[in-house]
């Protein structure tokens, strides 16, 4: 039982520490005291007796430590006495400490946020078993000016996919789909979107319902009965998690469906805005179920083990090519692509998030930086300090051990508040950052705090050991006689600092650079002209169910009366109706030929994108027309064969010619129909980040009804535009009581909308490079005065000697402004690699952008004068008088 | 005479471990001790005769124990514990085998 001995007698020492430094120095001086009987009794006076006592001796102190260095518990003790030490230095320059803290805890705050995020969305694996074998498959279409293209599947290809190739162990489909959920009692009607997916789809993903069952095949067919499954917060929010509602009806479109299972509470894939699923096939009409040419699917495939993703896709693409020969008058591609499934749900925020995460680190190595330049300096300031104790036996490794405590207690007490700092800003960024993918997933866990304390001591490593290892380095000599001396001798730690100092400009700058980009695409984004009024606008979507509005009349009489009843409220200036609001996004193309042209011969066909409007669309909107003219009122109440296009469909498809008059041949699906252009309007932007596409409009009240799912009242308003919405809402439920409306929005929140992560984005990077700017600015300050401060006599011998004051200022300036020059060379540098990198979320902006580079460098140039000003003038009023007493 | 640091790597543990394998003895006897059984050869330091103590003692291989001197003052008494005795038999052993490979290669060439 040796061991619990030892653990025993550590405890003891543990807890009587006290006591046991009394009864050793007790031991130590019972020793002393019989040499000194001894050496009495062999007839020394007393006072000789023990003067050769300590003599013999030795140092009793030393003696003492050397005793207790043996102790358990020693290298607490030790660090405990370093620990008290480094507060005691840093309260005494209460004013480096708080800066430094500050600075490490904005640093590592950002940093372990963006690492929490980022960690969640886009490290960790999906909640699937074995998700790594997931990948997402594509049609791949070649594009002459983007290159691959990743179009989303046909139901017909998908089928055949699924029955002819081998390579994945299953593959699934699914797609969006929207319903009219009506109260199965007497409540409110909502808009829910749902999405379709085959039978297989929850297999494939490895998702167990918690209630109930997943779709039979039998289910996953055309003619199947009606069945649904529901969401966990569908479930909970509308049925109260009654587990009775399994084999319940519930209504959707106004058709029954049978609830047949519930999802697990954390499947919220692929978003959570799905509240229901219903099987694949029954989302189709038997047509497009069928077609080659009609791309509406998403494609999750399980790779079988072993199989490569490659191997299992080219065999796909392989039968892809038999299917694009086997379909040459459709729209099918040669060959299929796939994405790994984690890339696919994280595809848009990858890059920002990549970008942000570059930004904090740069951050924090600035912050750093800025730390160890204001620890250099202090440690130089000490440096007779350092010396004298080195000289009376301090070793160079306790000296160094001390100073890396003090950068370590900076660090931690950062690091700490950083911590506490970067819980709040992560729930701050996840709740503002919409459409963050698997935001539910964001956790502050061990990994994170692993992560933190990991930044702690690698900060604590970088700000503490370049001070540390240079201010012990020198002889001790050499450093006694050194700081007699103050007129230069510390050239090389004054190069190290202006390292450091370029280094940190060199990354301010890369930030700046950054930054100024990332906020000019966003003032871009913000300014960029829709092409149409955005003022006073308000949009109201609404559906009409397809099972009581069956018949063009129907339809066509609801929108008239709609709209009749809408222009007559007060404050309504004008109203018109579209498919899809200008801003409110992209809903596919429809492809088309030009009569008398022969057919393109690539895989990419002509092909627009349509809108449906009534005819009063451009003038209430303000789009203009730039040549033949717009519907006439007669022209919507049949299918009069009449197109309006865009300008850019006009240039694109009719190069200086007059397209006016042309027709193009459109396939609805199998039919394919003649349409004659009678007009070209304005271009307008059906995403505020995208270029324009070419656009097709058509009459919406002439019984398209394929073009007709939702529609979108527009109304241009006297008044604030958000106080119409209820009146509006009014006059449609006075129509149907059974209709819901959805996104009541104006166009500047629909604007808002699209803009708002890239706006989080560049603020945030913009915040970071500011705080940045001013860090560097500090450093310069900091560096700069403690320069002009250890060269004071010497200035001083140069004034005595005649140096003109505006020479010291001149010479002081240059000083500081060279580092700042070869920083800001070298950082323009990285700052063009760093502007190509993030080039896929500029908009508008060239990495290269002029105006940014110089907005940036002027900042960073004002900076640094301001900084190195201060200074420079104190040193050029010094006193040579004065400066030579201080000597 | 001889230093602390001239002693053989290690003795130091054996000589204290032999000298108080009789009877328990503070730190000042145990050097005294030494002193006279070498003839004044080994003179242990205060220096490292104390954080020698004190490591045996963490060991758990001499326990200390405040008793009464002849002259009626307090001091600190070391004494062998049962694994301290075991520990002295080992270092024993080893010293016999090293001095007596030292007196080979002395005598032998």
């Amino acid at each position: 039982m040796r061991w619990l001995e030892r653990v025993r007698i550590a405890l003891r020492m543990l807890f009587h520490r006290q006591a046991e430094a009394a009864r050793l120095q007790d031991e130590l001086q019972f020793h002393l005291e019989q040499q000194i009987n001894e050496n009495a009794a062999r007839g020394l006076t007393p006072d000789e007796a023990r003067r050769a006592a300590i003599r013999s001796f030795g140092n009793p102190g030393l003696v003492r430590e050397q005793a207790r260095s043996t102790w358990n518990w020693n290298w607490l003790e030790t660090l405990l006495r370093d620990v008290r030490y480094g507060m005691r230095t840093l309260m005494r320059s209460p004013g480096f400490t708080l800066v430094s803290v500050l600075v490490l805890m904005l640093g590592i705050g950002a940093t372990t946020s963006l690492f929490t995020i980022v960690r969640a969305v886009l490290l960790k694996p999906l909640p699937f078993p074995d998700s790594d074998k997931l990948v997402m498959v594509y049609e791949h279409f070649r594009d002459p000016s983007s290159g691959t293209y990743f179009n989303v599947v046909s139901a017909a290809d998908f089928v055949d996919w699924r029955r002819q190739t081998h390579g994945f162990e299953d593959m699934a489909a699914w797609r969006r789909y929207g319903f009219n959920l009506t109260g199965v009692h007497a409540e409110l009607p909502e808009v829910v979107e749902a999405a379709g997916g085959s039978y297989n789809l929850f297999s494939v993903l490895g998702v167990r319902p918690v209630l109930g069952r997943t779709f039979t095949a039998d289910e996953d067919r055309l003619e199947a009965g009606h069945v649904v499954m529901l969401t966990w917060s569908l479930f909970q929010r509308r049925f109260a998690g009654d587990p009775s509602i399994l084999g319940k009806q519930i209504h959707l479109d106004s058709n029954s469906y049978t609830v047949v299972g519930v999802l697990p509470s954390w499947f919220t894939y692929p978003n959570a805005r799905i509240q229901v699923w219903v099987p694949y096939a029954q989302t189709f009409p038997a047509d497009l179920y069928a077609m080659h040419g009609s791309h509406q699917s998403r494609v999750v495939a399980r790779l079988r083990p072993g199989v490569s993703a490659d191997a299992a896709t080219k065999e796909v693409s392989a039968l892809q090519y038999q299917l694009h020969l086997a379909h040459a008058s459709e729209p099918v591609a040669e060959d299929a692509l796939y994405r790994p499934m984690i890339d696919d749900v994280v595809l848009d925020v990858k890059t920002p998030l990549l970008v942000l995460l570059s930004a904090v680190g740069c951050m924090l190595l600035i912050a750093c930086l800025n730390v160890s330049n204001l620890l250099v300096a202090r440690a130089a300031s000490r440096r007779k300090e350092v010396a004298v104790r080195g000289a009376l036996g301090g070793s160079r490794l306790a000296l160094i051990r001390e100073q890396m405590t003090e950068s370590l207690l900076i660090c931690a007490a950062g690091g700490s508040l950083g911590l506490l700092l970067s819980i709040l800003a992560t729930r701050w960024l996840a709740s503002h950052w919409r459409n963050l993918p698997r935001s539910e997933s964001i956790q502050l866990d061990g990994s994170v705090l692993a992560f933190t304390t990991g930044l702690i001591v690698l900060t604590a490593l970088l700000a503490g050991l370049v001070p540390a290892i240079s201010s012990t380095g020198k002889g001790v000599l050499g450093a006694l006689q050194e700081s007699s001396r103050s007129i230069g001798g510390s050239a090389s730690r004054a190069w190290l600092r202006k390292t450091m100092l370029t280094a940190e400009i060199a990354l301010t700058v890369i930030l700046l650079v950054s930054a100024g980009l990332l906020f000019k695409s966003f003032l871009h984004l913000r300014t960029a002209d829709l092409g149409c009024v955005t003022e006073n606008v308000l949009t109201v979507k609404y559906g009409l169910p397809e099972k009581q509005y069956d018949t063009p009349e129907k339809v066509i009489a609801f929108h008239e009366a709609l709209l009749d009843r809408v222009r007559r409220i007060p404050g309504v200036r004008a109203a018109a109706l579209v498919s899809t609001p200008p801003g409110g996004g992209y809903e596919g193309d429809s492809v088309f030929t030009i009569p008398g042209r022969p057919a393109p011969t690539s895989t990419i066909e002509d092909d627009a994108t349509t809108r449906t409007i009534d005819p009063s669309y451009f003038s209430v909107m303000q789009i203009p027309l730039i040549h033949g003219r717009f519907f006439t009122d007669h022209e919507r109440l049949a299918n009069y064969h009449y197109t309006i296009v865009n300008k850019t469909f006009a240039d694109q498809y009719f190069p200086g010619e007059d397209p006016i008059g042309k027709r193009v041949n459109i396939a609805w699906y199998t039919n394919k129909e003649d349409f004659e252009i009678v007009g070209v309007v304005g271009d307008t932007l059906y995403d505020v980040a995208k270029p324009v596409k070419a656009t097709m409009y058509f009459p919406i009240l002439a019984g398209i009804p394929e073009l007709t799912g939702s529609t979108t009242i527009m109304v241009r308003a006297a008044v604030d535009p958000l106080a119409l919405s209820i009146p509006i809402q009014q006059q449609l439920a006075a129509l149907d009581s059974t209709i819901p409306v959805y996104d009541v929005l104006t166009m500047q929140q629909i604007l808002g909308l699209t803009t708002a992560s890239q706006n989080l984005s560049a603020t945030l990077v913009l915040a970071f490079a500011a705080l940045s700017l001013l860090l560097a600015g500090v450093g310069l300050y900091g560096v700069l005065s403690y320069l002009v401060t250890q060269r004071v006599a010497e200035i001083g011998i140069r004034i005595a000697l005649g140096a003109q004051r505006s020479e010291v200022l001149r010479i002081v300036l240059l000083d500081g402004l060279r580092p700042v020059a070869l920083g800001l060379a070298i950082g323009l540098a990285g700052g063009a690699t760093a502007g190509n990198l993030i080039r896929s979320i500029l908009y508008g902006t060239s990495p290269f952008d002029p105006m940014v580079l110089v907005a940036m460098v002027g900042c960073l140039m004002l900076t640094a004068i301001v900084a190195c000003a201060v200074p420079a003038v104190r040193a050029s009023r010094i006193e040579p008088m004065v400066a030579l007493r201080s000597e | 005479m001889g230093k602390p640091s001239d002693l053989v790597q290690g003795t130091l543990d054996l000589l204290i471990l032999k000298t108080i394998s009789l009877e328990p003895k503070h730190g000042w006897a145990i050097a005294k001790r030494i002193q006279q059984i070498s003839n004044e050869v080994l003179q242990v330091q205060q220096g490292s005769l104390y954080p020698a103590l004190h490591r045996l003692e963490q060991q758990g291989w001499i326990k200390a124990k405040w008793s009464e001197t002849e002259t009626g003052r307090q001091a600190k008494f070391y004494s062998l514990t049962a694994a301290g005795r075991a520990q002295l038999e080992r270092e024993l052993e080893s010293w016999s085998r090293l001095s007596t490979a030292i007196n080979l290669v002395v005598e032998g060439v």
